[in-house]
């Protein structure tokens, strides 16, 4: 069974604000038997989301595949909207590193 | 044959970094119908709103707007920007109208001027919510009275229709408050008898310039060729392509749905897109769709919550580093003890730690052999926040650890310093009114130049 950590699959991962008060994650694969597989894998859903970043499902407001590009979507909201006191990353920039060393087990795949 | 409207779309955010010339003019070379670029964000944070203040220089903003201007007289095509510097409040419009006039001036330029105002008076607002809900949006409580009390600055988010009206009295020069970012690109081919699907989606795509092709490249121009039905666009730098993957990917940018975005007056459906490459460097998309809604119009609001002041210290002590939460504890208490009967705000940055995702970090136990903290204060006045950054940063200095070998001092102070900053500010509005009239809380002005 193979394993290969996402950014080894992905051609972009990014995170950046959503409006003042989400901050939205993109995993986009330009190779679509990536994007498939990671799909099947089932490494990469809500669940597996808020154990990542220790967070309530209540946080994670959407999440999405996006077929036509290839893509998996989630978005993340805030604790406070975006510049407030104590804010680290205004635009929401920064926030996608714990997703590439994320491993994807390629197992049951053809 | 159905009737096609070029549009060139040079930036996406006019003046925060000078637009690039070299495939400005050669998008000029297509021979566009219209100029649209947009202005503003919401992205920059509350303050620049709040405290009513640019934050891109005035010599970028007329860099852009001259180029632009020039051009849209020379072909004489309309120009339209929106959310004018990077506010989109009135101080914002009328330094762009300023500057508008000044660039007519020194090259004899003549035309029609519409400037349309979005800021919004706070007494109004209060009004209006005497007789309507307005909701909050994206997790915000609906609006009060008190949140309307801590806010300093209101604009309203206007749609297609105040430009609209302004093409329809015959503006050749168009400067917006804020405004959609679509909404500018739909006006004119709205105006121009194309649906709001077609509209929208073609403002939707090309709104960013740049951000829609690929390799990335920022500030670099975009052309739509725009016929009911159908946006195809091509980048204007030699290097870059619209591709299926770059298009399609850009409406998810930004955004929480890439299928329906919320518009003014109804939702932009793209859960049947279709992308086609038609060459190289070009993609088409059809099978968009639009539902209409209720007219709701967003308002955004920021405030001021106090002054803010930090302080930048290192650790590198590694039983510091191991025990930096009970350094952080003591500078707390100290901090408390003197000034409990303030209301004041106090955030530790620890870099090295957790200083970036905060309570996202996954990593629970570094081991940095260096940290640097970051004391953050928000107080009513500079004074008291000063007084208590600095308390705070000199009483990592002080630290009482059981074992420490260090005893000369427990912190490394960059300079002694406390850094005043600019003051803090929050959003509080991020709301939707709902309005019978899309021109209802927008105010449009004529002039000759």
């Amino acid at each position: 069974m193979a394993v290969k950590r996402l950014v080894e699959l992905a051609t972009t991962i990014r995170s950046k604000n959503a409006g003042v008060n989400s901050i939205t994650f993109d995993i986009i694969f330009s190779n679509p038997d990536n994007y498939r597989m990671v799909k099947q894998s089932g490494a990469l859903n809500r669940e597996t989301i808020a154990q990542l970043f220790g967070i309530p499902d209540s946080r994670i407001i959407s999440f999405v595949e996006f077929d036509p590009a290839n893509a998996i979507k989630f978005t993340i909201r805030r604790l406070k909207p975006s510049g407030s006191p104590g804010e680290s990353d205004i635009f929401g920039s920064q926030q996608y590193a714990p997703l590439l060393d994320l491993e994807i087990e390629l197992n049951n795949i053809e | 044959m159905l009737k096609e409207v070029k549009i060139l779309s040079p930036t996406g955010h006019l003046g925060f970094t000078p637009l690039e010339k070299g495939s400005f003019l050669l998008g000029v070379s297509k021979e566009p119908d219209y100029i649209v670029a947009d202005s503003g964000s919401a992205d920059i944070g509350p303050f620049y709103l709040g405290a009513d203040k640019p934050c891109s220089p005035e010599m970028w903003q007329k860099h852009d707007l001259e180029l632009i201007l020039k051009t849209s007289r020379e072909l004489d095509i309309p120009m339209i920007i929106g959310s004018a510097s990077d506010t989109g409040t009135n101080r914002g419009v009328d330094r762009f109208v300023r500057i508008i006039k000044e660039i007519a001036k020194e090259n004899n330029l003549h035309f029609n001027l519409a400037y349309i105002y979005s800021q919004q008076d706070k007494n109004k607002i209060r009004q209006i919510l005497n007789e309507v809900r307005i909701e909050g949006i994206d997790g915000f409580e609906d609006l009060t009275p008190q949140i309307l009390d801590r806010t300093n600055t209101i604009v309203a988010v206007m749609g297609p229709e105040p430009i609209i009206h302004a093409l329809d009295n015959g503006a050749d020069v168009i400067i917006a408050g804020r405004s959609s970012d679509s909404s500018i690109f739909a006006a004119p081919l709205i105006w121009e008898g194309l649906s709001k699907a077609t509209a929208f989606y073609a403002g939707k795509v090309l709104e960013c310039a740049s951000f829609c092709a690929e390799p990335f490249m920022g500030k670099e121009s975009v052309i739509g060729y725009v016929k009911e039905g159908e946006v195809i666009v091509e980048p204007m730098h030699p290097k870059q392509r619209c591709t299926v993957a770059s298009v399609a990917s850009h409406s998810m940018y930004e955004r929480v749905d890439p299928y329906y975005e919320r518009v003014p007056g109804g939702i932009l459906d793209m859960s049947e897109c279709v992308y086609e490459q038609i060459d190289h460097r070009r993609t088409r998309v059809t099978g968009f769709k639009f539902i209409e809604s209720e007219l709701k119009i967003k308002l955004e609001g920021a405030g001021k919550v106090g002054e803010r002041c930090i302080c930048i210290v290192g650790f590198r002590d590694p039983y510091l580093i191991r025990h930096i939460d009970k350094v952080i504890e003591w500078s707390k208490k100290k901090v408390e003890e003197r000034y409990s009967d303030k209301s004041y705000q106090i955030y530790y940055h620890l870099y090295g730690i957790n200083g970036v995702m905060k309570d996202l970090e996954p990593i629970k136990n570094p081991s940095p052999h260096e940290i640097c903290l970051i004391v953050e204060c928000v107080a009513e006045t500079a004074e008291e926040a000063k007084e208590i950054a600095t308390l705070a940063a000199r009483n990592t200095f002080y630290a009482r650890l059981p074992d420490i070998k260090g005893t000369a001092g427990t912190a490394a102070m960059m300079s002694d310093e406390a850094i005043l900053t600019k003051p803090a500010y929050e959003w509080m509005i991020n709301h939707l009114v709902p309005v019978s009239d899309p021109l209802e809380l927008f105010e449009i002005h004529f002039e000759e130049v």
